[in-house]
C-alpha cells in the first residue's frame, strides 16, 4: 500500500516540478522575445537621433538677400556656390550635380536662420553648418557600405594613356606583375594628394585605371605611404553614393569638417519626404491633442456611467442588457469605431477630416467601455461597510457615494483609465477612416487642424522606399514606447501611492 | 479631482474654434503615387509659403470614391491614381456633381520582379511567370488544370530546380492588379488555347489570369514593400514583386530579374521597352480652382520641370519621368485645365 502511495506522491511532485519548469520557460521565452525586439528597435533607431552636417565658409552675397525680406533670400544658391568652390576641380555638369546632391535640400535653412537672426553678417563670410542629405548621412554612418583604406606599400608610377581618358599604373621593378607589387585588384581606388583613380583592369603586367578625381598632371611617381588603396564592400552600381561622392565626403571628413551632432531637428520638425529633415513633432503633438480630447470626454462620461450603473441603477433586465452590451463593446474591433466616426462625425456632423478633435471623439468611444468596466470594478472593491457607515450617520446615498466611495475608488479608476489611454495612443486602424493616416508636414496648431499620430507616423515611414526612413521608423517606435512606458509608470505610481487595501 | 477634470473637458470642448473655410489643399488616393505627391506637396508648401497640402494614402479605388463624393470644402481637391479613372467612377462623379475633372499624367511606375542580391542570376519570361503563379494553367491539349508546378524547373527545364516562392502584395493592392494585368495576362496570351478562349469567352479568360494560386507558391506579404525586401534577403531563393522605386533605393540588398530579356531600369521603363510598367496620374477637381487657395499653384509645381523633368526631384524619388513630348502634353493640359469626358473610358 505504502509503495503505491509513494509512487503517487512522486508523480505529483514531478508534475509540479514540470509545471514550474514550463512556467519559467514560458516567461524566459517571452522576456527573450521582448529583449530581442527592444534591442533591435534601439540599434536600428539610434542613427536617426544623430545628424551629420558639413561646415562651409559662405559669403552672404548682398545681391541675393533683400533686407526687407530676409527669409526670402536665395540661400540655397549661396550654399551651393560655396560648396562647389571648395572643389574647384569639379567641372562637369553631372559631377557638379553629384557634388551638391550630397547636401540636403534643407541645407540652406541654417544659413537662413543665421541671417534672419543677425542681418549684420550680410556681405561677410561666415562658417555655416550645412545639413547633409540622407545618402551622404548613411554613408558617413557606415550604413551604406563598409570602407577599407590601406596605405600603399610600394612605389607607384602613374602615367596618362596617349590620346585616351585613362591612366597606366606600374610598380618599381620590371618583370613582376604590377597588381602583385602594388597589391591592387580591379575596382580598388588609388587615392593620393591631388587626385584618385579607379583600377579597371590588368594588362601585360601593368594596371589600367580611370580617373575618379582628375589627378594633378604633375604627379607621376608616388612613394609608399604617399598613396592609399580605398575599397568598398558594396560595388558602386549598388549604392546610392558613387565613388566620387564617397571620396569627396572622405576628404571633408579628413579635414575635420564633418560634424555629427544630436538631431534636435527630429523633435522639432514635422513630417517631410526628405529623411534627414523629417521629424516627429507633428505626430507627437497630434497624439497629445487627440488623446486629450479622448480623455476629457471618456473620463467624465465613463465615471458617471460606472457610478450610476454600480450604485444607483436598479437591477433589472434593462441594466443587465446594458451591462452585457458594454462588455461586448470592449471587444469590438477598433476599425468599426473608425467607420462609426466617419458616418457620424464627418458625414453627419460635418466635422473636418484629419482633425484631432474627430480622432479624439472616436478614441473616446473606443476606450469608454474599458473605463466603465475598470471603474465599476474599482467601485465594487470599496467595502460596503464604508457606504453603510456613511448612511448610518445620516448621509444621503449621493453623499455617501461622492464623498466616500468615489474618492476611495479613484486610484483604481485612474489605473484603468491610463491603461485605456495607452491603448488609444497605439491605435491606427480607426484613424484610417477619418483621414488621419496622411502626410501632414505642418505641425498642428489646434484641435481642428490636420494632424496625424505617432503609430500612424511609424506606419507611414515604414512604407517609404528610402533606406534612411528605416532608422526614422525605429526612432519613432522608440518615442512611442517611451510615451507608453511613461503612461504605464504613472498608472503604477498612482496605484501604489493611493491604493488602500481592506 | 473630478471637478477639475470636468471643467477641463468643458474648456477643451468650448475652445474649439468655429470651423473656418478650408485654406489647405486635400489630396487622397493611390499609395504608389503617395511618395511623389507628398514630395511635391512639401516643395509647394516651402516655395509658396502656403499651408502644405494634406496627402492621404487611401488606395486608388478608395481615393476615387472620396474624390467623387461631391463638390465642396469637405471633399478632396485631388486624387492620386495608379490607373485611369474607370467609366463607372466617372459616372459616379458626374452624378454627384463633380463634372469638371482634369487628368494629369505625371510619370510611370515599373513593376519589377526582384530577388536577393546574393542569389544566382535568373531571367524569366511573362509566360514562365504565368505558369508559375496562375491558379489554373492549360495542359498540353489546352485544357485548364490546377497548377501542378512545384519548382521553377517544372515550369521550364532551363530554370533551376528551386521551389517556386514569390512574395507579393495582397488582393486589395493596386500593385497586384497591375501585376496580374501586365505580367500574367500577357503571359497567358502566349498560349494559343488561351488566346482562343479570350475570343470565345472573355470573362472566363479574365478569371484565368486574375486568379493567383493559393497553395503557398505565391505568398501574400502585405502592402509593405520594405518587409518584402527583408524577407528576400533572409530567403535568397524567393522572388518578390515590387514597385520599381524600391528596387532602385535598395540596390544594395536586392536585384532586378530581367523579364523577357529586358531589365527594369529607368531608361527601359521610360522608353517603353520594359513592358511591365504603368502610367501614374493625378486627378484635379476643376470646380475647386479659385475656391480653395493654391490649386493652380500646386498643379504648376507638380508639372514643372524641376519636379517631373528628367533631372527633377521626383526622378530622385524613383519616379520614371515622362518623355519630353508627353511631359509637354501634360503641361498643356495643366495650363488649360482641360476636363475629361466619358469617351474612351473603360
Amino acid at each position: 500500500m505504502t509503495e503505491v502511495r509513494n509512487e503517487l506522491v512522486k508523480k505529483r511532485y514531478a508534475a509540479e516540478r514540470r509545471f514550474k519548469f514550463y512556467g519559467a520557460a514560458a516567461l524566459t521565452l517571452t522576456a527573450l522575445f521582448l529583449a530581442a525586439l527592444l534591442v533591435d528597435v534601439i540599434i536600428k533607431g539610434i542613427p536617426a537621433f544623430h545628424e551629420t552636417s558639413v561646415e562651409i565658409d559662405v559669403k552672404v552675397d548682398p545681391a541675393d538677400v533683400d533686407p526687407a525680406n530676409l527669409p526670402g533670400g536665395n540661400y540655397d544658391k549661396m550654399i551651393k556656390e560655396a560648396f562647389r568652390a571648395e572643389f574647384p576641380e569639379v567641372t562637369g555638369r553631372a559631377e557638379k550635380k553629384a557634388l551638391t546632391g550630397l547636401l540636403s535640400t534643407g541645407g540652406a535653412d541654417s544659413l537662413r536662420s543665421m541671417v534672419t537672426a543677425d542681418p549684420s553678417i550680410i556681405g561677410k563670410t561666415v562658417t555655416v553648418p550645412v545639413l547633409l542629405g540622407d545618402d551622404a548621412d548613411l554613408f558617413l554612418k557606415g550604413l551604406l557600405t563598409e570602407q577599407k583604406t590601406v596605405p600603399g606599400k610600394a612605389t607607384l608610377h602613374i602615367a596618362r594613356l596617349e590620346g585616351e581618358e585613362g591612366f597606366v599604373l606600374t610598380g618599381d621593378t620590371t618583370g613582376e606583375a604590377a597588381e602583385k607589387q602594388l597589391g591592387l585588384t580591379p575596382g580598388d581606388i588609388v587615392r593620393f594628394k591631388g587626385g584618385a583613380v579607379r583600377v579597371t583592369g590588368v594588362q601585360n603586367g601593368y594596371l589600367k585605371a580611370d580617373p575618379v578625381l582628375p589627378p594633378d598632371p604633375s604627379v607621376s611617381m608616388l612613394d609608399a605611404g604617399q598613396w592609399d588603396v580605398v575599397s568598398f564592400s558594396v560595388p558602386e552600381a549598388n549604392r546610392r553614393i558613387n565613388d566620387n561622392q564617397a571620396l569627396w565626403l572622405d576628404q571633408l571628413k579628413s579635414e575635420g569638417r564633418v560634424k555629427n551632432s544630436f538631431s534636435w531637428r527630429f523633435f522639432e520638425a514635422g513630417d517631410s519626404r526628405e529623411p534627414e529633415l523629417a521629424g516627429i513633432r507633428g505626430a507627437l503633438i497630434g497624439s497629445l491633442l487627440t488623446v486629450l480630447v479622448a480623455l476629457s470626454l471618456a473620463l467624465p462620461l465613463g465615471i458617471a456611467a460606472a457610478v450610476y450603473l454600480e450604485e444607483f441603477a436598479p437591477k433589472n433586465k434593462w441594466t443587465d442588457l446594458i451591462e452585457v452590451n458594454i462588455n461586448n463593446l470592449a471587444a469590438v474591433p477598433s476599425i468599426i469605431f473608425g467607420l462609426l466616426g466617419l458616418a457620424v462625425f464627418l458625414n453627419f456632423f460635418g466635422l473636418p477630416r484629419s482633425a484631432p478633435l474627430v480622432g479624439g471623439l472616436v478614441l473616446a468611444l473606443l476606450v469608454l467601455p474599458t473605463i466603465i468596466i475598470a471603474s465599476r470594478a474599482a467601485l465594487k472593491a470599496v467595502p460596503p461597510s464604508i457606504t453603510e457607515a456613511a448612511l448610518g450617520v445620516g448621509a444621503s446615498k449621493q453623499q455617501a457615494v461622492f464623498q466616500h466611495v468615489l474618492p476611495l475608488a479613484l486610484p483604481g479608476i485612474m489605473t484603468g483609465t491610463i491603461l485605456g489611454l495607452a491603448r488609444a495612443f497605439g491605435e491606427t486602424a480607426p484613424l484610417l477612416m477619418i483621414g488621419m493616416v496622411a502626410f501632414i508636414a505642418d505641425i498642428p496648431q489646434g484641435f481642428t487642424s490636420a494632424a496625424t499620430v505617432l503609430p500612424v507616423q511609424v506606419f507611414l515611414w515604414s512604407d517609404l522606399p528610402e533606406m534612411a526612413f528605416k532608422a526614422k521608423t525605429a526612432a519613432a517606435i522608440i518615442v512611442l514606447l517611451v510615451v507608453l512606458f511613461a503612461l504605464n509608470a504613472v498608472a503604477i505610481y498612482l496605484r501604489k501611492r493611493f491604493e488602500r487595501r481592506w | 479631482m473630478k471637478r477639475i477634470l470636468l471643467t477641463a473637458s468643458l474648456v477643451a470642448l468650448t475652445a474649439v474654434p468655429a470651423l473656418a473655410a478650408r485654406d489647405q489643399i486635400r489630396i487622397v488616393g493611390s499609395s504608389t503615387v503617395y511618395p511623389f505627391t507628398t514630395a511635391v506637396a512639401e516643395q509647394f508648401g516651402k516655395s509658396t509659403g502656403m499651408k502644405t497640402p494634406v496627402v492621404e494614402s487611401t488606395g486608388t479605388g478608395g481615393g476615387m470614391k472620396l474624390f467623387c463624393a461631391g463638390v465642396g470644402e469637405d471633399t478632396p481637391d485631388f486624387t492620386n491614381a495608379s490607373r485611369h479613372i474607370k467609366k463607372a467612377e466617372f459616372e459616379d462623379c458626374v452624378k454627384n456633381g463633380v463634372t469638371d475633372i482634369v487628368e494629369l499624367e505625371v510619370g510611370f511606375d515599373g513593376l519589377s520582379v526582384a530577388q536577393s542580391k546574393d542569389a544566382p542570376a535568373l531571367a524569366l519570361t511573362k509566360q514562365q511567370l504565368f505558369l508559375a503563379l496562375a491558379k489554373e494553367i492549360p495542359d498540353k491539349d489546352g485544357k485548364l488544370v490546377a497548377n501542378p508546378n512545384k519548382t521553377w524547373k517544372d515550369v521550364d527545364a532551363s530554370l533551376p530546380d528551386v521551389k517556386i516562392e514569390v512574395l507579393g502584395p495582397p488582393p486589395t493592392s493596386g500593385t497586384r492588379d497591375s501585376f496580374a494585368e501586365l505580367a500574367l495576362e500577357a503571359g497567358a496570351l502566349k498560349f494559343p488555347a488561351m488566346a482562343d478562349m479570350k475570343k470565345a469567352d472573355a470573362k472566363a479568360f479574365e478569371k484565368v489570369w486574375k486568379s493567383i494560386r493559393e497553395d503557398g507558391a505565391y505568398v501574400e506579404a502585405g502592402e509593405n514593400d520594405n518587409l518584402i525586401v527583408q524577407k528576400l534577403v533572409a530567403n535568397p531563393t524567393a522572388l518578390g514583386i515590387f514597385g520599381f522605386s524600391f528596387v532602385e533605393q535598395n540596390a544594395n540588398a536586392i536585384k532586378d530579374i530581367p523579364i523577357d530579356g529586358v531589365e527594369a531600369k529607368y531608361e527601359t521603363i521610360a522608353d517603353g521597352s520594359y513592358k511591365m510598367s504603368r502610367p501614374l496620374f493625378i486627378y484635379a477637381k476643376k470646380q475647386h480652382v479659385g475656391a480653395i487657395p493654391g490649386m493652380a499653384e500646386f498643379v504648376a509645381e507638380y508639372v514643372s520641370d524641376k519636379a517631373i523633368g528628367q533631372d527633377g526631384y521626383l526622378a530622385d524619388k524613383g519616379l520614371v519621368t515622362l518623355p519630353g513630348a508627353e511631359a509637354d502634353k501634360t503641361r498643356a493640359v495643366a495650363k488649360d485645365m482641360t476636363v475629361i469626358t466619358a469617351d474612351g473610358l473603360k
